[in-house]
């Protein structure tokens, strides 16, 4: 009851607050780097709710089942929310509108491409990734392979993504934390590690999905807010927006222009491909599929999911364009006061100072709150899935070749969200000051190179054999990670070599094809034994893939 | 004997009617959101300034912003259609193969 007041009061205060701030009024006194008190006290609130949830999950965390997917019983919506959440981490709501902010249109053009994979993902894969999987992807990929060495191959692939992911959040959250909560680096970095380790260690997937509903509604609701606020001084008109705005943007009228971002068509067509199929190779979201309990809840939640990013991608864009003239054209936003400067806290900044113009310290704080709350969901959905890959596939699959029982199974994976964690930690304060933009990407690119082909290939083509899986799996993998190394982002930000040996700097167009042709080579000219059996394997596969029959249902209600 | 239950399914017509209907389906809904998400990404690398163009004269809307944000909702309206269709038809169909293959299987 207590809590509840307390939640009352923050929400009264936050209203008298944001009607005190809708005014064009603005105080010029920043509070840069002070600890922020009205963030920290929300962020605690949110910590204290999901623990409460995570204590409730924990008993109900028994099976292998319980702890990677929940036991397979999240509803359709809920399980869409979820997804919603992994998929918009900080930095999109971050990165995102400061793209818009600093490039304009090219920033809405990324956001259609993250977007652009949902209805591929629905229309040709959900169906038969729901029908033939369990715990992980690799289920699919392995399901008439070679188990050993193609599901090796899968966790490699998978630990790959999630660990350069989980250390593009990591050192993210620091800074960020850093910035708005007025928090050392490290006591950053160790918190977010923490919890994180809590969340899954104890509560699995339930707490997990949890963590990422709850998140993904203070997400939603938070960044509505801020665009509400914003564009109620344009008298809620577009038209307004983007005329004021291209009036002060020193890009002009090419603001609304495809720019720079996207010059030659090479890197435009390579990233809509990486963004696109990336997005259907991440381990993390893949997983979501298994938590629902059947096809029909699995499809729903892509409904709802895309409806929930697409929403969000649009409120993005205007907080990107509101915020270039109510953020850009004021001095107390800038370092020294000089419109046209170096935003304070660096160029990532624009959402939380718009936040900060229109709703004043308390929705500033919340903000930050949503920002925090929502690294700290992203990295333990990330954890759970690098730990499945573990525990699941490595341990469970290959090194016990499915005789493990389900109590040591499930110590294993908690043990691996251990390590995971501290991996996590100590690579977060190693990497403090390395740029580590190219991380997401390199996910991106593995992503689409490594896990996509295979796996694809896996349900549809029938010829697909365990050596050309191989061959395509790690191809992928390796020359997304070479073409990466050699190109500007590593080559010559972090390696600090003059020219880049790789022009481009999405991977994808080129690493693709690389992996599906080496799988379809492979395959063609594996003659041997095993391959015949493989291959007439697949007809059982397709009609389960196509009816579901024999597949995982629920085990547990939530 | 799931095997047995495959063969069964396999051999049943309504299994070849269904996996061909919503292929098609499927396919054609893919087709769809492909070809004009990239050719989207080409009028972007090659056509820019068509896009930032005004969508009638004196209008702030440009033609980029206004065809993506259609391309938001119509995308999210075709993954409506699927879902709607995928779980009454299809399903209904499939639910029909997998009663028949257990009658067959006693």
């Amino acid at each position: 009851m207590r809590v509840l007041n307390r939640i009352g009061l923050v929400l009264g205060l936050l209203a008298t607050s944001v009607m005190a701030h809708a005014g064009p009024a603005l105080d010029g006194i920043q509070e840069k780097q002070a600890t922020n008190w009205h963030a920290i006290i929300m962020f605690c609130l949110f910590v204290a709710l999901t623990m409460g949830i995570t204590y409730w999950a924990a008993g109900r965390t028994k099976s292998t089942s319980d702890f990677y997917t929940a036991g397979g019983g999240i509803t359709g919506f809920q399980n869409g929310l979820a997804i919603a959440g992994d998929y918009m981490s900080a930095a999109t709501l971050l990165g995102l509108s400061a793209m818009v902010y600093g490039q304009g249109y090219d920033g809405y053009i990324y956001m259609l491409a993250f977007f652009a994979g949902w209805p591929i993902i629905l229309f040709l894969m959900a169906e038969r990734l729901r029908n033939l999987g369990r715990f992980t992807f690799s289920d699919i990929t392995a399901y008439r392979l070679d188990q050993g060495s193609v599901r090796t191959m899968a966790a490699i692939s998978s630990l790959t993504v999630v660990c350069f992911y989980l250390l593009a959040q990591m050192v993210g959250a620091g800074q960020l934390i850093k910035l708005l909560f007025g928090l050392e680096y490290k006591i950053a970095i160790f918190s977010v590690g923490i919890l994180m380790m809590i969340y899954v260690i104890f509560g699995g997937m339930v707490a997990t999905t949890w963590v990422q509903i709850i998140k993904a509604c203070m997400l939603l609701i938070g960044g509505t807010l801020v665009a509400i606020l914003a564009m109620s001084r344009f008298g809620f008109s577009y038209s307004n927006v983007v005329q004021q705005a291209t009036a002060v943007h020193k890009l002009g009228p090419k603001l609304m222009y495809p720019g720079s971002l996207l010059a030659d068509p090479v890197t435009a067509i390579s990233l809509g491909l990486g963004l696109m199929f990336g997005t259907a190779g991440l381990p993390h979201i893949l997983m979501r599929f298994f938590t629902v309990t059947n096809a029909k809840e699995a499809r729903k939640s892509v409904l709802y999911a895309s409806g929930f990013v697409s929403y969000f991608f649009n409120v993005i864009f205007l907080l990107g364009l509101t915020g270039i003239i109510i953020v850009g054209q004021n001095g107390s936003f800038f370092e020294g006061g000089k419109i046209g400067g170096k935003l304070i806290g660096g160029g990532n900044m624009v959402a939380m100072h718009l936040a900060k113009a229109v709703g004043g310290n308390l929705l500033l704080g919340f903000l930050a709150a949503v920002a925090f709350a929502t690294i700290l969901a992203v990295v333990s959905g990330l954890a759970l899935a690098g730990a499945s890959a573990i525990s699941h596939d490595l341990y469970a699959r290959v090194i016990m070749k499915g005789k493990a029982s389900e109590t040591t199974e499930i110590k294993v994976s908690r043990i691996a969200v251990i390590c995971l964690g501290f991996i996590a930690i100590i690579l977060g304060i190693l990497f403090e000051k390395q740029n580590i933009a190219f991380m997401v990407g390199l996910a991106f690119g593995v992503a689409a190179a490594a896990n996509f082909p295979v796996l694809i290939l896996s349900m549809y083509w029938k010829g697909l054999t365990t050596r050309g899986a191989l061959w395509g799996g790690y191809g992928g993998l390796l020359s997304a990670v070479v073409f990466v190394v050699l190109s500007k982002s590593v080559w010559v930000d972090v390696i600090g070599r003059k020219a880049a040996l790789f022009p481009y700097g999405q991977p994808a167009i080129f690493a693709m094809p690389i992996a599906f042709l080496l799988a379809y080579i492979f395959s063609k000219i594996d003659g041997s034994e095993r391959a015949k059996q493989e291959i007439e394997a697949f007809e059982d596969q397709y009609v389960r893939g196509q009816t579901g029959f024999g597949a995982a249902g629920a085990t547990t209600k939530h | 004997m799931s095997s047995e239950m495959y063969e069964h399914m396999r051999n049943n017509p309504k299994f070849i009617k269904l996996v061909a209907k919503r292929g098609r389906f499927a396919w054609t809904l893919a087709f769809i959101v492909l070809g004009m998400f990239y050719g989207f990404v080409l009028l972007v690398a090659f056509k820019p300034a068509l896009l930032g163009r005004p969508i009638y004269q004196g209008s702030m809307v440009t033609i980029g912003v206004a065809f993506e944000l259609f391309m938001f909702i119509f995308f999210w309206l075709l993954t409506a259609y699927y879902v709607r269709k995928a779980n009454g038809e299809f399903d209904e169909l499939t639910a029909d193969l997998i009663k028949d293959a257990w009658k067959e299987n006693k």
